[in-house]
């Protein structure tokens, strides 16, 4: 099905199930612990291949340079060890999709921890120790590692992200010059900390080969990417690999990719002969796979004293291994606030640390951060509202292409409403004067915005004897609650009870689907089995001699003219088709809006932060699941805050890594630090999206968060920290005095 | 009493680990036998003496509810009950645990009979990619029953006093659970519904 005109009504409109609050068809499962997760398919009762051995991965232990020696005699002799397979014995593989780091293979070493070794053996216990007895020396090259060094050598990157083509930069109208007349300005210089993934789940594989073919058990957002992926690699036909990722422990992007677990998994069971099974160990996370990286941010604001922007300058730069992309820190800022001279562009620095990847909202995220910190300084210094002077700058058009509109936007509606509900009144826009005991209390605001990307996706369903419904695609669910809304869709489709729905996903033998990643799964996979139950539908009415574009499916039953029939009574049916994208998207733009707000308290003593409120008031098109879209959210408002109170990869400058490469050393919210998070979805079905009308939302809920309560801080303290995350010891000396 | 001796003989055992390592033999590392009940059922197990007891539980019982996020005693994915208490079980060795009574998510119930903490969190969507979950919803049961038991917390106001149930007591005691998708808000929502009841 290609979707080429704005959708009309159809049977998703009827909101029986779809858009109804729905508690997750995989939850008695996930609260039983019997979901099983990549690393638990073995033993008798859920294994999926018998004989499984362990595999344990050793990093190497400097970030550039090259593996001189390795003696793994010892490790090869160690109790219960099945076999070694190194660096040195393997030619470096070609780079897989979207990762640029070297994943295995050749003496050479491009970044920390990157895989030099995995050991198969008998039990886990006997595979960690002899990895340990392995004996590597290095030639260490000097690395570049500090972004800060490095920024005034960064290159303005291409509009692909990278430094192959024409440096880009936007550049509309003539922003020098406006600004330099602008009546009221901001200039300032923020920096972004780079960040870890964390998900709980660390990377987990088991591979099997049977002859030429290969299976891998897996945690991996994008199944197809990654089964073509995995295959170039391995140098193979793609129809020999299979993937399979039926439940996924959190990736937040960083399980977009195939990474080392899944290749050492399958070179390592080629080398024994046995299936292997590998879980990436905590502290190997970090370093070994991706990051979002750190980035040193501009913003020049320029505008009238009625708030109007006349000037718009934003760029940025950040570092990557060569060949890597920059962090698209200016992409929202392109599309967000009318100004009529623009000046955005990025830069890249070519470093030596860990490779820096889509972690959620990249771009969006650290971007948002600081432009909507600028925004709030400028409203500080017109001496307006933070609500009003977003308001006063909301554009219904791009605003590099006036002639192109959105397909919906109602930003002034989000922050307007948001702004009531939170009690926004109520702030002194007057920063540090509202104490509560030892407490400086404050409110911030951001506006949230990303991007609605419309990507093919496929499913099949098919129609059992009994007239229940088997949905089967490879998409997966990452905690989005895919399983749910698929259910939903194809409920609401064909007429039938949710419970009478069966959703299989993750095995790439199945149609191949959107996949999960930039907030695009649940928009366009649920569209995926749209398409599928449309073929459906005019199979059965067929079959029951009904004319098809009459047919109303309702409550099991198929009903046309004075006709009906059960759908059962049309025996076993199959469809299959995939949703496909005209060009609405070029001629709309197509994006989500947010109001975040938020109050904190900061301890006048020592510079605590404590976050006591959240709001969030989203526009997404239609909520497909309120239950499982508002989880979806109030995930990124936590993330949100950990990106700007706690969350930093510490960078050791000299030996190239991040030190703080654990759970421990890594913080990220716990349940003390977040309070009670409100959500508020408005109800904007987007007809040029997609037949669900619907857009994504797990990007959104993070996109301004950070802004948000960057700028209640400032509220509350009267102190800016433009260096996230803001941990008290940046503001603790400025701290209003005690009295 | 009974950990301590094992522990004990564990350590007795290491310079055989070590001996083994150098001299390059494939002898089998040495194994102790360990017996303890695992959900009311009784498990005897030989067992590598560095097995902990999340892995004697995933790897060697099939019991993969308990989860491993980080092997370190960071994550609280792992958190299973011993006799009672919590604990991160990737923390404490297999053989440590001789006799003892432990609760894994799997003892609690199952998809076709909830415990009403598991209830809760579905019906509060207290989770999302759901590999912290298990884990949380132990610690849940495991913190109802500390304030119940009156074992104060760092958040009270008087140390002294019973604790109460609130979501700042609930915040506090549950913060050695990490929900890297976020859904503290919710898991506080279901874990009060349980309280109240
Ligand atoms: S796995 Fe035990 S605390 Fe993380
Ligand atoms: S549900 Fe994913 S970490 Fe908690």
């Amino acid at each position: 099905m290609k979707f080429e005109q704005a959708a009309g009504t159809n049977p998703i409109d009827r909101q029986k199930i779809i858009g109804q609050p729905t508690s997750r068809i995989d939850g008695p499962l996930k609260t039983t612990g019997t979901a099983p997760y990549a690393h638990e398919r073995h033993g008798p009762n859920h294994g999926v291949v018998p004989n499984q051995s362990y595999g344990y991965i050793l990093g190497a232990g400097i970030a550039k340079g090259r593996v001189a020696s390795m003696d793994t005699q010892e490790a090869a002799r160690a109790p219960g060890v099945l076999g070694i397979v190194t660096t040195l014995e393997q030619e470096l593989l070609p780079p897989g999709q979207g990762i640029v780091a070297n994943i295995f293979g050749g003496a050479e070493i491009r970044h920390y921890h990157q895989a030099i070794a995995v050991v198969m053996a008998e039990t886990f216990e006997q595979a960690r120790a002899a990895a340990n007895m392995i004996r590597v020396d290095y030639d260490r090259a000097d690395g570049r590692f500090d972004l800060a060094t490095l920024a005034p050598q960064a290159r303005v990157a291409d509009e692909s992200g990278k430094l192959k083509g024409e440096p880009f930069k936007v550049e509309v109208g003539d922003f020098a010059g406006a600004f330099a007349e602008a009546p009221v300005t901001v200039d300032a210089t923020y920096t972004t900390a780079d960040e870890s993934h964390a998900m709980m789940e660390p990377f987990a594989s088991i591979a099997a080969w049977e002859g030429e073919k290969l299976t891998v058990w897996t945690s991996n957002q994008m199944i197809a990417w990654s089964k073509g992926s995995l295959a170039k690699m391995l140098g193979m036909k793609p129809e020999n690999v299979r993937l399979d990722s039926p439940f996924i422990g959190g990736g937040f992007g960083a399980k977009l990719w195939v990474r080392a677990d899944a290749v050492l998994a399958a070179l390592g069971a080629k080398k024994v002969g046995r299936p292997v099974r590998i879980a990436m160990q905590r502290p190997l996370v970090a370093n070994n796979t991706s990051h979002r990286p750190a980035t040193i941010q501009q913003v020049k604001l320029g505008a009238t004293p009625d708030g109007r922007l006349t000037a718009f300058h934003h760029s940025s730069t950040s570092g990557n291994l060569p060949g890597g992309d920059v962090e698209v820190a200016t992409q929202q800022s392109r599309l967000l606030y009318a100004a009529p001279n623009r000046e955005i562009f990025m830069k890249l620095a070519v470093n030596d640390l860990p490779e820096g990847n889509a972690m959620r909202a990249p771009g969006e995220a650290p971007g948002l951060m600081v432009l909507e910190m600028a925004m709030d300084e400028l409203a500080e210094k017109l001496g307006m509202d933070p609500v009003e002077l977003r308001i006063v700058n909301d554009t219904q058009v791009d605003p590099e292409k006036p002639e192109r509109p959105f397909s919906e936007r109602h930003l002034v509606e989000c922050l307007r409403r948001g702004a009531e509900e939170f009690g926004w009144n109520r702030r002194n826009p007057k920063p540090a004067q509202v104490r509560d005991g030892r407490w400086l209390v404050g409110m911030g605001m951001a506006t949230g915005f990303r991007n609605s990307m419309a990507t093919k996706s496929a499913a099949r369903v098919r129609l059992q004897r009994d007239g229940s419904l088997v949905v089967e695609t490879d998409m997966t669910d990452i905690g989005t609650g895919t399983y749910t809304i698929l259910a939903q869709t194809a409920a609401e489709m064909m007429g039938l009870p949710l419970d009478r729905v069966t959703v299989r996903l993750g095995d790439s033998d199945d149609p191949a689907s959107a996949g999960s990643g930039g907030q695009w799964g649940a928009a366009n996979s649920t569209s995926g089995v749209y398409a599928a139950c449309v073929k459906l539908r005019t199979a059965i009415a067929e079959k029951l001699g009904m004319d098809p574009t009459t047919a109303d499916f309702t409550d099991g039953e198929v009903r046309a003219g004075n006709r009906s029939a059960r759908l059962s009574d049309a025996g076993e049916l199959m469809a299959e088709d995939r949703i496909e994208f005209g060009d609405l998207d070029k001629q709309y733009q197509q994006s989500t809006f947010a109001g975040h707000f938020c109050e904190v308290a900061v301890d006048s003593y020592t510079g605590e932060v404590r976050v006591h409120r959240m709001l969030a008031v989203c526009e997404a098109g239609r909520i497909l699941n309120p239950v499982t879209a508002r989880s979806q959210v109030i995930g990124g408002m936590t993330m949100g805050v950990g990106s700007a109170l706690m969350e930093e990869l510490a960078v050791d400058t000299r030996f190239g890594l991040f030190v703080n490469h654990d759970l421990a050393g890594y913080e990220v919210p716990v349940h003390a630090d977040i309070p009670h998070q409100q959500v508020i979805f408005l109800d904007h079905p987007d007809d040029k999206a997609n037949p669900l009308k619907a857009k994504g939302v797990g990007e959104l809920g993070l996109c301004g968060v950070g802004a948000a309560v960057a700028n209640a801080i400032y509220n509350a303290t009267g102190v800016r920290v433009r260096d996230y995350p803001i941990t008290l010891d940046k503001h603790l000396e400025k701290l209003p005095q005690v009295a | 009493m009974l950990a301590g001796s094992g522990a004990a003989v564990a350590l007795t055992q290491a310079p055989g680990v070590q001996a083994q390592g150098s001299s390059g033999g494939a002898a089998t590392p040495p194994t102790m036998p360990v017996s303890f009940t695992v959900n009311g059922k009784e498990a005897e197990l030989t067992l590598d003496t560095r097995v902990t007891l999340l892995d004697a539980l995933r790897e060697h019982l099939e019991l993969t509810g308990s989860k491993k996020g980080c092997d370190h005693g960071q994550c609280g994915a792992c958190t299973v009950m011993v006799n009672g208490t919590r604990i991160n079980s990737c923390l404490s060795l297999a053989v440590q645990h001789q006799g003892d009574e432990i609760t894994t998510i799997e003892g609690l119930g199952t998809p076709d009979n909830l415990h009403p903490m598991q209830a809760a969190f579905v019906k509060h969507d207290g989770y999302q990619c759901g590999y912290c979950t298990p884990g949380q919803i132990c610690s849940a049961v495991a913190t109802l029953a500390e304030i119940r038991a009156g074992i104060p917390s760092h958040v009270q106001d008087d140390i002294t006093a019973a604790p109460a149930f609130s979501a700042a007591e609930l915040r506090e005691r549950m913060s050695g659970n990490i929900c890297r998708c976020g859904a503290y808000s919710n898991i506080v929502d279901a874990i009060t519904e349980v309280a109240g009841a």
